[in-house]
């Protein structure tokens, strides 16, 4: 397992580039290099490694896994019999993005169908410490958090598309508009799209832009539209000033933009981190239509010791549209007054039964 | 756009050609402002960079208006008194007056949408989609009552809205025609001299001007002109189009100033979250106590 690890190279400084690449990456007039453009994050490559996956993927795993997203694309493609039947009542069973009746085909979805390539490799994880490219385990305190009976107002900014997966969810998750997902809600994109960390959500709407200038880089998420403007060489907001995606501020190591993130919220909660989250990313650009991103996470009520991942954004000639998402939520209010209606059948089935 | 603005952006064109022809030390400044060269960026634009905001009462109402008790009214015994809706508000909830920002005063509306502007002002509480902390539109954006910021460089223009986290990414090559209706419509940028010229369009038709009900369909067509005319003032009009709701195009323009504070940043002002009990409280399992 030692080798694999040291082929992956791993060093806690940041990014240092070769003098070839460093001569070939864009760069602004004043030398530092041009972050800007439009980016595609989907990818194959999970956040975690599956178990018995090696670090680096074989070319012949890779090439497997990627001929097998293609084959789904490609099937999904395929027209839909426009005499089929409706699904049976209740839902056919299934979990995912068709939400048990058929919510999305897979027009609407957009997961990739390459791994990441970081310095050459076809990663098999985003999750690159520790060396398992496993999230590390809660500590006893998160654990107690996550258990205790308000878990379930625990939502998370990475909670996923799937995680709402009707008749899925723990009793009072439909109470409130509070209780409901983040991106339900049209607070911020689920999947941690926005983040800090900046994530594949898996699922689709997966493009970032980002704007340079003198003293800012500003990072547009697609979904639900947050730009995060990263002040450079500038302090930290007080404490009492929380954002929804932290407070970030930049400055150049080298090649390499560094944006550290605090300030979080009590209500952002990636993986069920509290406020005192401290996030740090590196942005190096790598090559004419690449960027490489990594990040290091910590929060000490939270996990350990800190943890770090890392995947190459490809850039992408696609554009951006709006992605007015609270405008035209009808579905929060629906699922809320759907569990009021459901409530009152059920008085009505059991006052029906005495 | 119609053949004669073109006709006089062309002629600002060929007015800015003779200009940097004739080694002029003035540069084109737009709107007759006295001559003021700004900051560059590194292609040699005018630094529009920074945070700014209006100073004005156009969210309230475009229009030269004398202030009201509140934006909901009812009939009292002497005259309109605040509706009980926001009566609890007192002076907070009131209207203040303001000189208006059109040009020529009063927005040419034809008489059908004249009588929507009174309705929608009638039932604002239901209509304004403030209220809902819906996307503000254009030009809505540029003048509501909170800063935005500008991010340009030579290959991007970007504005962030404080106001519902809204953005506008401004295009320096036309993609083409819209290929759908959106909230903040699609915006492309020109210099026209030292002045940057957004020509937006494909807006869709729910979007307000301001609080006092003044609306559009989605044949909205806006041309916005920004000129930097000191260091800390942008000068900034917005000729708007509509031909189903104005009898013609008409102007409005206003001074956007410097947010000049040391620690100058936009913060978060999500207020999706602020109008979930206004929108869905009534669904809870427990509604609130009135």
């Amino acid at each position: 397992m030692t080798r694999v690890f040291t082929a992956i190279g791993f060093v806690a400084g940041v990014t240092v580039l070769s003098a070839q690449t460093a001569s070939r990456i864009p760069r602004l007039p004043d030398g530092k290099p041009d972050l800007q453009g439009t980016y595609d994050l989907a990818t194959l490559t999970p956040m975690e490694r599956p178990n018995g996956s090696p670090a680096v993927l074989t070319d012949e795993q890779a090439v497997k896994g990627e001929q097998q997203a293609v084959a789904r694309e490609h099937a999904g493609a395929v027209a839909i019999d426009g005499n089929r039947a409706a699904p049976p009542k209740g839902g056919d069973g299934s979990i995912g993005p068709a939400g048990n009746v058929g919510g999305y085909n897979s027009f609407w979805i957009d997961r990739g169908n390459q791994f990441t390539i970081v310095d050459g490799q076809k990663r098999s994880s985003i999750v690159i410490d520790p060396p398992d490219g496993r999230v590390p385990a809660l500590t006893a305190e998160a654990r107690q958090r996550q258990a205790s009976r308000l878990a379930l107002v625990r939502l998370q900014s990475d909670a996923t598309e799937n995680a709402g997966d009707p008749g899925l969810e723990a009793a009072g998750a439909y109470d409130d508009p509070e209780r409901r997902p983040l991106g339900e809600r049209c607070l911020i994109g689920f999947g941690s799209t926005s983040g800090p960390p900046i994530l594949p959500n898996y699922f689709y709407n997966n493009l970032h832009q980002i704007v340079q200038t003198k003293d800012t880089v500003m990072i547009l998420t697609e979904m639900v539209h947050d730009a995060r403007i990263i002040r450079l060489n500038a302090q930290h907001a007080p404490p009492q000033i929380r954002k929804w995606l932290g407070d970030s501020v930049g400055r150049w190591e080298g090649d390499t933009l560094v944006v550290e993130t605090t300030n979080f919220t009590d209500k952002t909660r990636f993986r069920g981190a509290t406020e005192q989250l401290k996030i740090t990313e590196q942005f190096t650009r790598t090559g004419a239509n690449t960027l490489k991103y990594r990040f290091t996470i910590e929060d000490p009520k939270t996990w350990d010791k800190p943890w770090t991942g890392e995947y190459t954004w490809p850039i992408t000639q696609d554009h951006l549209y709006e992605y007015a998402c609270h405008e035209g939520n009808y579905a929060l209010g629906n699922i809320l007054r759907g569990a009021r209606l459901r409530e009152v059948d059920e008085t009505k089935t059991k006052s029906k039964q005495q | 756009m119609p053949r004669r603005f073109q006709g006089v952006a062309a002629g600002i064109a060929t007015a800015a050609v003779l200009t940097i022809g004739l080694h002029t030390i003035k540069p084109l400044s737009g709107q007759g402002q006295a001559a003021y060269r700004a900051p560059r960026t590194s292609d040699g634009k005018p630094d529009l960079n920074g945070i700014w905001q209006a100073l004005n009462e156009a969210n309230y109402d475009l229009e030269m208006h004398m202030a009201r008790p509140a934006l909901a009214l009812r009939a009292g015994p002497y005259g309109p008194v605040p509706g009980a809706a926001v009566l609890a508000l007192g002076a907070v909830g009131s209207v203040p007056p303001g000189v208006g920002v059109v040009e020529g005063g009063e927005i040419p509306y034809k008489p059908a949408a004249l009588a929507k502007k009174k309705e929608n002002q009638e039932k604002w509480l239901e209509r304004d989609p403030e209220i809902k902390c819906y996307l503000p539109g254009v030009p809505r954006a540029m003048y509501m009552p909170q800063p935005f910021q500008i991010f340009q460089s030579a290959s991007a223009l970007f504005i962030a809205y404080q106001y519902a986290g809204a953005v506008r990414n401004i295009y320096l090559k036309d993609p083409g025609p819209p290929p759908v209706d959106s909230w903040m419509g699609q915006s492309v940028a020109k210099w026209e001299g030292d002045t940057m010229v957004i020509d937006s369009k494909g807006f869709n038709d729910q979007s307000w001007f301001d609080r006092s009900g003044n609306f559009h369909s989605d044949q909205l067509h806006v041309v916005e002109r920004l000129t930097r005319t000191s260091p800390d003032i942008i000068t900034y009009e917005a000729t708007i189009e509509d031909p189903d709701t104005f009898t013609r195009p008409w102007k409005i323009s206003m001074p956007l100033y410097r947010r000049v504070e040391k620690n100058a940043q936009l913060l978060d002002f999500k207020c999706v979250e602020f109008v979930e009990e206004l929108m869905y409280g009534k669904w809870r399992k427990k509604p609130l106590t009135p």
